[in-house]
């Protein structure tokens, strides 16, 4: 402890002195910006945020001790290492929040990504604290250490200030990521300017440059990059997902908005479902007479379920969802039961975890004209797998499965964004033998959204819409079916396995919307 | 792993570059391949007909008419006499399991094809293969007159993509990246194509017909058959690499021929014979089953299970006044049956048909291509960059023709493991020579080049093959070399025998043996004085 003696002769400090004390404030805080990042985000995309908290917070401060152990192993030229180290810092914490949402959809371990990144970034500035005190012996020892720690600490109070308050709100996860980086790349090239022999540290001090142009970049791009890392585009915190055989289930909250994804596209927001699922089920089901046996296809969350069970005359309901996982989440999660009503325990329902279009041609065959009732609620047609759910084939084996007298109803995109694949289904159904009436509704997290009344009979124009909704009434529901000229019908094909055209039309019309 | 690499490197020298090539290096890596079986035409069966030494019979039977060979012309023959109310025939099939190149196999994952795996929307002029499309409910109905198929049986949406340049693309023929010269003579090609496509004959019948005996006899048009597709393709100038590369795709695809060595004639067919006749628009495109033909096989011989012996090697056919005496072994019982027949149909290749009744055909004229198909388990669905797995999936880089999905039909949205068939015709070498690699090379080579090839496409499935079955096809094509055209008339005998085939259409398709089938077994009818309505 000869550097740390008290008898030494005191220097006073001097610019480059100054520029390392500064650096250990700006370390510390963007230390700990890096560390509340990573728990964030691992709440964010993980879910469950008190375990994420603490197995980050533990893993970095743990990583923060094995660097300080291993500073004892650091034997000259600190001072070259430490610019090393804080450069290495920058990089990594720079941009760690891009890189975990880059790497969240793409690696099967997401756990061993995050936390190696945490123990890396911990391991370095857990190294740089005990180099600082080292580099900085020539002063009071006493003094020295005290003014470290001092600014250390300090600056854990700012960043745990600024990070909720300021940078989470206005400037996002992965921009603050990179500002950081900067910040710390900028302490680096300020030591290296003020140190007396500069030229010595010539590589160190276009190494920085390099960082500091890199992450300045990584800046400027955070907006394309929260684009291209597809989870980091749910506008919401996530508080739930999983990858199941079939889907990624993601769901979000912010306040009380409560939103579902299926494979990052949104199925429902809690504010304002009840406008798609009133309009989804009432119409058919207010224009059978009787609807005693009801099908579902899809609809895994429960919520057109729940409108369903409104209709005291429902004896029975069957649900037909591919993913057991899903259905599973809507019948034992309270907050999910809660906005679903317990429809998926309900006595009257069975809930079968089944292919759509394997089942109905089976079903067709043993239990043909035994549904009043059928509600076609699958996912918008995006892929071949999904669009075979929207073929001629597929409705004539909906067809069979209904009751003479019986109705369906099909989810069918958007009228006003994606006409041509809106009226395909229209024209499918058609060609299945069955009679259309098309409606629409306008759902505020979704915009204009169509729904297609099919029925082997004409399609009355009253229906009886049950009181006790929030949306649709009796003249609400005839006003649904006035359609204005730009989401009028227009000629279109048949959809059928051999030619999958809704698939083509709906990427078609939603990469036009989107551009 | 026991790799005999004198064989492999003797024989692979040049001929066999593509497939030989990575073969050393995939057997020195030293990784287990996957398991599975070998297997193909029953070599001891074939090996014994052609060395003899069969007991002299000991049972004797009798019957109208004897059909030998259950591949698909002797399925069609049996199917066509059964149709006319015509009961009093048998048909013997040296195999276990009638079919011919259309059979198929089963693992706990999916059917899959050992052989054909398509037949495409038949034309207006298929009258016959419609009529038995029907009646097996592949052909469902009639809108204003015009046949309509069951969406099921159809291809499904996607049905082709090539691996071009790094991305899969829809169909087959690239589309991007193509130089002014490419553009312009795939354009052209195209043009010249659709005009013999559509073209009617003087002799008021279709330029090129499927099947093929319907096509027009203009002067111009047989000419063609003079000349091999690659001169003739010189001769117009096309020489644009894109377009022979895709030339050369569809000359192995649907013949395992080199272009060089395929009847200008045949290459033509090949572009300007489909016209599928089906509403929708929808006919350019095939009708297909996990199993592939071997559906089509069994619906031939649903309609006269009882008359089918297989396990019976016909190996000798003679004529003994009127009648004809048809000896074959039969292996279960171990001992040879003569059946006295009034008619025989020798429903087998030409060399076969020369060996069991030297007085029929000219066997030296015909040559057939011989092919490896490859089964393979996997895992999960095969992806790529580009358009989504579709049914048929070929590599531009590859030698081999890449691969179809069995359980592309299926109704699931979303299976999980699936079986790749894929296939390799021998063309780059003698056929003889071919057929010699095909039995030496090991299991294990076989496999390794399989395992390579769709590695190089998928590098995503490294993990997941279970298994791969191959299946060696010594004979799987007749070769349209020219002058096939009138090869074929030839060999025809007098009655009471009859040959059906596809190779005396010169085409390895289904519409071709089945209507060698037909036409032979209306013609024994009318040898035999059986009113019928003829269906061709």
């Amino acid at each position: 402890m000869a550097e740390g003696d008290p008898a030494r002769p005191k220097h006073r400090a001097s610019a480059p002195a100054a520029a390392l004390l500064a650096s250990a404030f700006v370390v510390s805080t963007c230390g700990l910006i890096y560390e509340l990042l990573a728990s964030t985000l691992a709440s964010y995309l993980l879910g469950d945020s008190v375990t994420q908290f603490s197995t980050v917070i533990g893993t970095y401060l743990f990583a923060m001790g094995l660097g300080s152990w291993c500073s004892r192993y650091v034997t000259r030229d600190e001072l070259r290492l430490f610019i090393r180290v804080e450069l290495l810092i920058a990089v990594l914490g720079g941009a760690s929040a891009a890189a975990l949402f880059a790497l969240f959809p793409l690696v099967e371990h997401f756990r061993v990504a995050l936390y190696g990144l945490v123990l890396g970034i911990g391991f370095l500035v857990g190294l740089e604290i005990p180099l600082l005190i080292r580099i900085l012996r020539g002063f009071d020892f006493r003094e020295t250490v005290s003014n470290v720690l001092t600014f250390d600490y300090v600056g854990a109070l700012v960043a745990s200030l600024l990070f909720p308050l300021l940078l989470m709100p206005h400037l996002g996860m992965i921009r603050t990521g990179f500002l950081f980086g900067i910040l710390n790349a900028g302490v680096a090239l300020a030591v290296l300017l003020a140190l007396p022999r500069a030229s010595r540290y010539r590589s160190e001090t276009v190494s920085a440059v390099l960082v500091l142009l890199a992450l300045a970049a990584g800046f400027a791009a955070s907006d394309r990059l929260q684009r291209w890392a597809e989870v980091a585009s749910y506008g919401e915190p996530v508080i739930y997902a999983v990858s199941t055989k079939y889907q990624r289930i993601v769901l979000t909250r912010r306040e009380d908005d409560l939103r579902l994804y299926l494979n990052g596209n949104l199925q429902f927001s809690s504010r304002d479902e009840y406008r798609y699922h009133e309009a989804l089920v009432q119409p058919v089901l207010g224009r059978v007479a009787n609807p005693r046996n009801v099908l579902i296809f899809g609809g895994g969350d429960g919520l057109a379920a729940r409108e369903v069970l409104r209709h005291p005359e429902v004896r029975h309901l069957t649900l037909v969802d591919l993913d057991d996982e899903m259905t599973g989440l809507f019948s034992k999660t309270a907050m999910l039961t809660a906005l679903n009503k317990g429809a998926l325990t309900d006595p009257r329902i069975t809930v079968i975890n089944a292919d759509g279009f394997r089942w109905a041609r089976e079903a067709a065959a043993t239990r043909a004209g035994s549904f009043d009732a059928i509600i076609v609620d699958f996912p918008d047609p995006v892929d071949y797998s999904v669009g075979k759910l929207y073929t001629e084939t597929f409705y004539r084996a909906a067809r069979r499965l209904m009751a003479p007298a019986g109705a369906m109803v099909v989810q069918s995109t958007s009228p006003l964004i994606a006409p041509m694949a809106y009226w395909t289904v229209a024209t499918t159904l058609e060609a299945a033998g069955l009679q259309t009436r098309g409606y629409h509704v306008y759902v505020p997290s979704f915009g204009e959204w169509g729904f297609m009344l099919a029925a082997a009979r004409p399609i009355p124009e009253q229906a009886r819409i049950p009181a006790g909704g929030r949306f649709l009434t009796p003249a609400g529901d005839r006003a649904l079916f006035d359609f204005p000229p730009d989401m009028a019908r227009r000629p279109t094909p048949v959809n059928r396995l051999d030619n999958q055209v809704l698939v083509r039309e709906f990427a078609d019309a939603w990469s036009r919307y989107e551009g | 792993m026991k790799a005999d690499r004198r064989t492999v490197l003797g024989l692979g020298a040049g001929a066999v570059a593509v497939t030989g090539a990575g073969l050393a290096a995939a057997l020195d890596r030293g990784e287990p391949l996957p398991p599975g079986g070998l297997g193909g035409a029953d070599l001891a069966r074939g090996h014994r007909l052609r060395d003899g030494g069969f007991p002299a019979p000991s049972r004797f039977e009798e019957v109208d008419l004897v059909i030998a060979g259950g591949g698909i012309a002797g399925l069609s023959a049996g199917w066509r006499l059964q149709d006319a109310g015509f009961t009093r025939f048998r048909l013997l099939e040296l195999e276990d399991q009638v079919g011919g190149n259309a059979r198929g196999g089963r693992n706990a994952v999916s059917a899959y094809p050992l052989g054909a795996h398509y037949l495409p929307v038949p034309n207006r002029e298929a009258k016959a293969v419609r009529h038995l499309l029907r009646q097996l409910g592949i052909l469902t109905g009639e809108r204003d007159g015009v046949p309509v198929y069951d969406p099921e049986q159809l291809c499904a949406d996607l049905q082709e993509r090539l691996l071009w340049q790094g991305r899969w693309q829809e169909g087959l023929v690239p589309r991007t990246g193509l130089s002014a010269q490419d553009r312009a003579d795939l354009a052209a090609f195209e043009r010249a194509m659709a005009a013999y496509s559509t073209r009617i004959g003087s002799d008021g019948k279709p330029a090129f017909a499927v099947p093929m005996a319907y096509s027009s006899r203009d002067a111009d048009l047989v000419t063609l058959d003079r000349l091999d597709f690659a001169s003739w393709l010189d001769q117009q100038g096309w020489r644009s690499p894109v377009l022979r590369a895709h030339v050369r795709y569809a000359m192995r695809d649907d013949y395992g021929t080199e272009p060089h060595e395929v009847s200008a004639w045949a290459g033509v067919h090949y572009f300007a014979g489909r016209r599928g006749w089906t509403v929708d628009g929808a006919g350019d495109n095939e009708l297909t089953w996990p199993e592939g033909n071997a559906r089509l096989a069994r619906g031939l011989a649903g309609f006269f299970p009882d008359r089918i012996a297989a396990g019976h090697i016909v190996h000798h056919v003679a004529q003994e006044g009127a009648a004809v005496l048809v000896d074959s072994f039969d292996v279960a019982a171990q001992v040879t049956v003569r059946t006295r027949a009034r008619a025989a149909i020798l429903a087998m290749p030409q060399f076969l048909a020369r060996r069991v009744c030297p007085s029929v055909g000219a066997a030296e004229a015909f040559s057939y291509a011989p092919w490896l198909v490859a089964n393979v388990t996997v895992d999960r669905l095969p992806g790529g960059r580009g358009v989504p797995l579709a049914w048929d999936n070929v590599s531009s880089t590859s030698n081999a023709l890449g691969y179809v999905v069995a359980t592309h039909q299926a109704p699931d949205a979303f299976p999980r493991s699936t079986v790749l068939t894929w296939y390799l015709p021998l063309s780059d070498m003698p056929p003889a020579v071919a057929r010699r690699l095909l039995l030496e090379r090991s299991a294990d080579e076989w496999k390794a080049i399989v395992r390579d090839d769709l590695l190089a496409m998928h590098p995503e499935l490294a993990d997941a093959i279970r298994g791969i079955e191959l299946w060696r096809w010594g004979h799987a094509m007749i070769r349209p070399t020219p002058g096939f055209l009138a090869r074929g008339a030839a060999v025809r005998p007098q009655p009471p025998l009859f040959l059906a085939h596809s190779d005396l259409s010169g085409l390895s398709l289904f519409e071709e043996a089945h209507y060698q089938g037909v036409l032979a077994a209306e013609a024994a009818m009318a040898f035999l004085q059986h009113r019928h309505v003829s269906l061709l």
